[in-house]
């Protein structure tokens, strides 16, 4: 069932065109296509996966984060993004299988690559705080 | 009467779940912590070294985390003896240096080290890794970084097949050549091939990006040839450079296939739909 190499490709050329990078805060459904709106429920990813980080748009946070960790760029922080849940800025943290929705306060920059720093910051504040769910996990599920 | 654990004791299941899991932040201000609560402190200066060749692989786990909390942040295992399963489960920042081979599932479900093998891997190394680096100097065996969340996966080498298998982050670097069904089921991240590529590269792959800078043998379903962007090029020359590797031709000459998202609501697709898909 192998493609050969040189199939027409099906993936958008020219790239894709430029979203609104608000779209799933004004329309928290995102319904696009008319199979989506057949079957009532958004298909993929709310954000990009595959945009790779701009590190011109490093946060000093972040900066001192690889620092510390010994990493010399974003290492497993590349694949978080800003994502959006419920018409609400939220990032997704893999600890707690969930997502943790962004302060009202926090004002969102106008293009998903700031976004992006911003999820980075936040999620590494909020994993490593020792309010985070895992710390009461290891407490009652620690082995040794 | 049901068991009771310590999690029972804690309250831990009182909580009704319903609806979707989405957690309120807490204040992002209150406190700056860089590593996870109740991870060793340690300094990356400070360095021992253990020789592994008369150690059981949960001797060897063991005797690196008694090094851990003794504060060492580099450290050194002599003759591994291609063991298996050894180095795994680390969630600490570390520099830790493989003299010798791995077997099966070495560094498996590691989070933030820095590991260096100087031999080869068995099957499915740094299966479900979640942060850190890992550099194997030779070749490694098949499903190497199966299930990987996060992280860079670099092997020099050439590695087996179904690299990658169920990838959901994170960053595998393959300096050599890589065999059949790698990126099989890949839902996002990212894998570099600077050599050649087996049979039905990316496979029933939802998402992510592969790049080959050599031949691809051919395509598995639902992969096509993407169009590589200014960011790409410059995302893969830094990584690249990183680790010291270079493309054949050129970043900008690599290859760069993605999902062709034909599979995305496979569910939702009566047979006959599903027939003309594949």
């Amino acid at each position: 069932m192998a493609k050969p190499i040189g199939a027409k490709p099906t993936a958008p050329k020219g790239g894709k065109p430029k979203e609104d990078v608000n779209k799933f805060l004004k329309s928290p459904s995102g319904l696009d296509s008319a199979r989506e709106k057949e079957i009532g429920q958004h298909i993929g990813y709310r954000y990009d996966v595959n945009l790779v980080p701009d590190y011109t748009r490093l946060t000093p946070f972040l900066k001192k984060y690889l620092e510390i960790m010994g990493w010399d760029d974003l290492n497993w922080l590349e694949d978080v993004h800003m994502g959006y849940e419920e018409g609400r800025a939220a990032v997704f943290d893999r600890n707690i299988n969930g997502w943790v929705t962004v302060p009202k306060n926090i004002k969102l920059p106008d293009n998903q690559q700031d976004r992006d720093m911003i999820a980075r910051e936040l999620l590494i504040k909020f994993q490593m705080s020792k309010r985070h769910p895992m710390v009461d996990l290891n407490k009652a599920y620690r082995k040794f | 009467m049901a068991l009771r654990t310590k999690s029972h004791d804690m309250g831990m299941h009182t909580e009704r779940l319903s609806g979707r899991t989405q957690q309120r932040f807490f204040e992002p201000d209150e406190e700056e912590n860089f590593t996870y609560p109740g991870a060793f402190e340690v300094d990356f200066n400070k360095r021992a070294e253990f020789d592994a060749a008369k150690l059981t692989p949960t001797e060897i786990n063991h005797k690196i985390r008694e090094l851990l909390s003794k504060g060492n942040g580099t450290i050194v295992m002599k003759n591994p003896g291609a063991k298996h399963g050894v180095a795994v489960g680390i969630l600490n920042k570390l520099n830790l240096i493989i003299e010798g081979s791995l077997g099966y599932f070495g560094c498996g479900l590691i989070d933030g080290p820095n590991i260096r093998i100087k031999g080869r891997v068995g099957w499915s190394c740094a299966e479900n890794m979640l942060a850190g680096t890992v550099i194997i100097e030779k070749n490694a065996g098949s499903t190497f970084g199966a299930a990987i969340r996060g992280g860079d996966l670099v092997c020099m080498g050439d590695v087996g097949a179904r690299m990658g298998i169920d990838m959901k982050g994170g960053t595998i670097i393959v300096g050599g050549r890589a065999g059949a069904f790698c990126g099989f089921m890949m839902q996002r991240g990212r894998m570099v091939i600077l050599g050649d590529a087996g049979k039905n590269l990316g496979d029933s792959m939802y998402d992510g990006t592969i790049y080959v800078g050599g031949k691809i043998e051919d395509l598995g379903v639902d992969a096509v040839p993407g169009e590589m962007t200014e960011l790409d090029c410059q995302w893969l020359e830094r990584k690249l450079k990183l680790y010291g590797l270079k493309a054949p031709n050129g970043v900008k000459n690599m290859t760069k296939i993605v999902a062709g998202r034909q599979l995305w609501n496979y569910d939702n697709l009566e047979p006959a739909e599903k027939k003309l898909i594949l």
